[in-house]
C-alpha cells in the first residue's frame, strides 16, 4: 500500500477537504510543487490555481485557491487558501477606506453632540408638556 | 381608576409590542443558528492557522518576525474593538465596553496611550469620545467576509510595524452559551504562542520558498486577520443569542402585563355592571 499523509484544506469561511492523500499538486509563488509523504518541512506563499490531491487509490480531486498559503510537515499538508482577492494596493485601498471613516466618525462627533443635547431638550419640553396637561386637566375637572 | 376603555386600548397598544418583540425573537433565533454555524465553519482555519503559528514557535527560523518579538515597555496601545451594530441585545455592548475601560484604566495608571480601532456601529458611536480613533468598520451585516476587514486590520498592523503602538488587543465577546457571553480582551500582538511542556529534541527548520522574510510577513497578516475575523463572527452569534434573550424576556413582561390590565379591566367592568343594576333597583324601588 502506498504511503499517505493527512491532508487539509481550509478557507477562513469554511473546510474545503480534509483527507489522506498520496500526493498534492500545488501552485507555490516559485512555481508547481509536488508534496508526497515524508516531505520535509516548507512553508510557501500559493499563487492562483489549482491543488490536485491524489487520494488513496489513485482517485484525483481539484481545489480551486485563489492563493494562500501552504504548510508541509512529514505527515501533514495544510493549506490556508485566501477567500479575498489580495493585492498590495488593494490591501492599500482597504486600510484607507478604514481609516477615512473613522475620521468621518470622529468629526462627527460635534453633531452628535447637538443630537443629544437636542434630545435632552425635547425631553425636557415633552415633560413639561405633560404638566401642562395635568394642571388644566385638574383645573377642568 | 382608569376607565375601562383607557385599559383596553393600553392592553391593545401592549399586544402590538409584543407582537413585535417575539418576532424579533424569533427572528434572532434563526439569525443564531446561522451565525453558529460560520462560526462552525471558520473554525478549522483558526487551528490550522494556530498550528502553524505554533509550529513556527518551534522551529528556528533565521528570520524572526517582528510579530513574534516581545517590545518592553509598551507606551502606546491597540484596541481592536469588536460590538454589533444594533442595539436592543442586553447588556452584551455594555458589559464589553466596561470591560474594555477597565483594561484601558489600567494602560492608562502606566502612563500608556491608547489607539483605537472599532468594528461595529455601537463601539464607534461609544468610544469616538474616549481616545484617537485609526480606523473603523461598520455595516457588515449579518454575514461578514474576511474581505470587509483586510483594511481595517491592515490600519492597525501599519501602526505596529511603524513602531505607533507597542500592543495590540483584540476585545470580542464570546460564544459561551445562549444564555452566556463573555467579554474578551486578548492580545493579538506581540503574538504569545502557546508553547508546551514538550521541547523538540533537534532542531528544524522550514523551507521557505521564496525567502523567510516574505513567507512570514504574509502567514502573520493571515493569522492576524483570521484572529479579528474569528472575534466579529463570534459576536455576531453573540449578538443574536443576547437579543433572542432581551426580546424573549420582554415578551414574557409583555404577557405580564397585559395580564394584570386584563384583570383590571374585568374589575372596572364588574364594579360598572353592578353600579347600573343597583342605580335600576334603587329606581324601581323609588316608584
Amino acid at each position: 500500500m502506498a504511503m499517505t499523509m493527512h491532508v487539509d484544506i481550509v478557507s477562513a469561511e469554511q473546510e474545503i477537504f480534509s483527507g489522506t492523500a498520496e500526493m498534492v499538486l500545488a501552485p507555490a509563488a516559485m512555481g508547481e510543487v509536488g508534496i508526497m509523504p515524508r516531505h520535509t518541512q516548507m512553508l510557501t506563499p500559493l499563487k492562483p490555481g489549482e491543488v490536485r490531491v491524489t487520494k488513496e487509490g489513485g482517485e484525483q480531486e481539484f481545489f480551486y485557491v485563489s492563493g494562500g498559503i501552504m504548510e508541509v510537515q512529514p505527515h501533514v499538508v495544510t493549506v490556508l487558501s485566501d477567500t479575498a482577492v489580495r493585492a498590495t494596493d488593494l490591501d492599500e485601498a482597504a486600510a484607507m477606506e478604514a481609516k477615512k471613516d473613522a475620521e468621518q466618525a470622529m468629526k462627527d462627533r460635534d453633531s452628535e453632540m447637538d443630537y443629544a443635547k437636542a434630545e435632552a431638550e425635547l425631553a425636557q419640553a415633552v415633560a413639561q408638556l405633560r404638566m401642562i396637561k395635568k394642571v388644566r386637566k385638574n383645573l377642568g375637572s | 381608576m382608569a376607565s375601562g376603555k383607557e385599559i383596553r386600548t393600553q392592553i391593545k397598544s401592549i399586544k402590538n409590542t409584543q407582537k413585535i418583540t417575539r418576532a424579533m425573537e424569533m427572528v434572532a433565533a434563526s439569525k443564531m443558528r446561522k451565525a453558529q454555524d460560520r462560526m462552525q465553519a471558520s473554525r478549522p482555519y483558526a487551528n490550522k492557522m494556530h498550528n502553524v503559528i505554533h509550529h513556527l514557535a518551534y522551529a528556528h527560523p533565521e528570520y524572526q518576525h517582528p510579530y513574534l518579538l516581545q517590545r518592553e515597555n509598551p507606551q502606546r496601545i491597540g484596541y481592536i474593538i469588536i460590538s454589533s451594530d444594533r442595539g436592543l441585545c442586553g447588556g452584551l455592548n455594555n458589559n464589553l465596553f466596561k470591560e474594555t475601560l477597565a483594561d484601558m484604566r489600567q494602560w492608562r495608571d502606566q502612563g500608556c496611550e491608547i489607539d483605537l480601532c472599532t468594528i461595529g456601529q455601537k463601539s464607534s458611536q461609544f468610544f469616538k469620545r474616549f481616545g484617537s480613533m485609526k480606523a473603523q468598520a461598520t455595516h457588515l451585516g449579518d454575514a461578514p467576509g474576511i474581505a470587509d476587514l483586510i483594511g481595517t486590520v491592515k490600519v492597525m498592523l501599519d501602526a505596529y510595524d511603524n513602531g505607533e503602538i507597542d500592543r495590540l488587543f483584540i476585545v470580542y465577546n464570546e460564544f459561551v452559551n445562549t444564555m452566556t457571553q463573555k467579554p474578551i480582551v486578548e492580545q493579538l500582538m506581540p503574538v504569545v504562542p502557546a508553547k508546551e511542556e514538550k521541547e523538540l529534541a533537534y532542531h528544524w527548520d522550514y523551507i521557505y520558498e521564496p525567502d523567510a522574510k516574505v513567507v512570514l510577513d504574509g502567514l502573520m497578516v493571515r493569522y492576524i486577520e483570521s484572529l479579528v475575523y474569528q472575534g466579529v463572527v463570534e459576536n455576531i452569534a453573540c449578538e443574536m443569542a443576547a437579543r433572542m434573550v432581551a426580546m424573549k424576556s420582554a415578551s414574557d413582561n409583555a404577557g405580564d402585563l397585559i395580564g394584570d390590565l386584563e384583570l383590571a379591566y374585568n374589575k372596572a367592568r364588574q364594579a360598572a355592571i353592578t353600579q347600573e343594576l343597583s342605580e335600576i333597583v334603587a329606581g324601581a324601588a323609588a316608584v
